[in-house]
């Protein structure tokens, strides 16, 4: 049902509209000013400044895998991200650990992890459901290519964007 | 053949045209998409160039490289016609205007005429042409609705241009432009009459009349060059662009150039007869000196950037007019105040006997 909504009754003065006008044109300039002194401080330059310093914490970014501090590549191809990924942006090919390595008794490792971060959505399911914590969303971004296969980051780049990561647990360490 | 008034003409309009007009309408532009951030605490175009100052070279290539598309279902003669149409009224409106005093001897105005402020009416009504035809042209409704709508704006908004300069040209006896100029250096700018003469009554009460004409011909000017809030042609949100909707490449940016060579023109007609023209107290015109000439161009030129600041200051501060009410503000409100206004002019005038 339609409602007729009350026009409000004007006096002389607002049905001038110059007071109205005259306000209204204040505003605009008190802004320009401010932004001609400086004042005002809204946009942020963006390849000059960023966010960066001030990313929170739980900030889920590009996904990597990590080192420990044995410099062993801390995932154990279970697959499990592969699995859990919602847009299948995993890929995973397992390889077995030869019976000399001093990580043997791990017996598999990732010889291709590819994400095809084209498809990825940084939603962190990986991160979640691995039990080796192998896999961590860093604070990467600004993921760019010229070309579909640019995209995808092979395990190489996935290492150099984790990096060693440090106070996680070693459970497949000789003592244990 | 006179031929040192031929070259000098030809030198003025040239140099007017590459050196002064075309730059100036590529940088308002540019000024325009600044002002308008910066009133919205935004930054605008600021990559290209130090500050964003190479923007307009950047826009002016990307348009002359887009394809240059035209529908089928057009009219193609007038549709090639109305952008043009729609850019050189508005350009060769300033022939008439004295943009400085004289420069070595040579007075800065392309032509003196006598008819000086009819020529620019007659030119300024050709205006609507350009928008019309375009409308027209497109074959298609929007623009037609745009064109429409800008034929009957100007119509309603000329009455007013035309009734607002009366009380200038009654204070000054003719029409000749340079002598407006020539009047305002020796009686005080036409807004302000008393300056100079501070003890005469007459002067104080003719300010009133002369300030409300250029306030009813500054907003006549809004309208005409269909600029926010009277931009009811090219309603983006009601027209989908009005009458430019269906042009595309350098056809397109001949209407957008040809809005703000309007807007241009505009603010220089109402700097001369209201403003002082190129004239500041206190600096000398062009015969004591080619600095001073110099000096005057560039004194009309700042006044010119000024007005054309508050014609964006205005744009990004009101809302559009609705139809009917930009018709009842034409026709109902300025129509009669100018209309009065002559009468109270022409009743000072006669009294105090300026």
């Amino acid at each position: 049902m339609a409602i007729t909504v009350a026009r409000p009754k004007l006096n002389w003065r607002e049905r001038m509209y110059l007071p109205a006008i005259a306000a209204g044109m204040a505003i605009t300039i008190k802004h320009f000013k401010n932004m001609i002194l400086g004042r005002t401080k809204v946009t942020m330059q963006y390849p000059e400044e960023k966010w960066d310093s001030s990313m929170p914490e739980h900030y889920r970014g590009a996904p990597a895998l990590v080192r420990d501090t044995d410099g062993r590549v801390r995932c154990v191809a279970c697959q499990l991200c592969e699995f859990i990924c919602p847009p299948r942006a995993i890929k995973i090919v397992a390889g077995e650990i030869p019976s000399t390595d001093r990580f043997a008794k791990v017996e598999k490792y990732p010889e291709e992890f590819d994400i095809d971060m084209v498809r990825c959505i940084f939603c962190g399911m990986c991160e979640e459901v691995c039990p080796e914590q192998a896999i961590f969303l860093r604070k990467d971004y600004a993921i760019t290519g010229f070309t579909r296969d640019e995209m995808v980051h092979h395990k190489e780049k996935l290492l150099e964007i984790g990096g060693v990561m440090h106070g996680v647990v070693l459970k497949w360490n000789e003592k244990k | 053949m006179d031929y040192f008034l031929i070259t000098t003409s030809l030198l003025k309009i040239v140099g007017m045209l590459v050196v002064v007009i075309l730059p100036m309408v590529s940088y308002s532009v540019y000024a325009e998409r600044r002002v308008s951030a910066f009133m919205q605490d935004r930054l605008g175009p600021n990559r290209v160039g130090p500050a964003g100052l190479f923007q307009p070279i950047a826009d002016i290539f990307k348009l002359l490289l887009k394809e240059d598309f035209s529908p089928r279902h057009v009219n193609t003669f007038y549709y090639w016609l109305a952008p043009c149409l729609a850019l050189v009224p508005a350009i060769i409106t300033i022939a008439v205007v004295p943009f400085g005093s004289t420069l070595l001897g040579v007075p800065m105005v392309i032509a003196d005429i006598n008819v000086g402020i009819l020529y620019v009416f007659a030119i300024a009504s050709l205006g609507v042409y350009g928008i019309v035809l375009a409308g027209w042209a497109s074959n298609s409704k929007y623009p037609f609705l745009g064109g429409v709508r800008s034929s009957s704006q100007m119509i309603s908004y000329e009455l007013s241009l035309g009734l607002a300069v009366i009380p200038v040209f009654l204070l000054v006896g003719n029409l000749r432009l340079t002598s407006v100029v020539r009047y305002q250096i020796e009686h005080g700018w036409m807004i302000a009459p008393f300056i100079g003469d501070w003890m005469n009554l007459g002067k104080w009460l003719l300010a009133i009349p002369m300030i409300i004409s250029f306030v009813v011909f500054t907003i006549a000017v809004f309208a005409e060059t269909n600029r926010l809030p009277f931009d009811l042609p090219e309603a983006e949100q009601e027209l989908a662009g009005g009458y430019h909707t269906e042009y595309s490449s350098m056809k397109f940016a001949l209407f957008f150039l040809g809005e703000y060579a309007a807007m241009i023109s505009g603010s220089a007609v109402i700097v001369t007869l209201f403003l002082g023209g190129w004239h500041f107290p206190g600096i000398p015109d062009g015969s004591h000196g080619w600095i001073f000439g110099l000096i005057n161009i560039a004194v009309f030129f700042a006044k010119v950037a000024a007005l054309i600041f508050v014609f964006m200051w205005v744009r990004w501060t009101l809302p559009r007019f609705r139809y009917d009410q930009l018709m009842r503000l034409g026709w109902l409100f300025f129509f009669e105040i100018a209309l009065v206004n002559i009468f109270l002019v022409a009743i000072i005038v006669a009294y105090f006997r300026f």
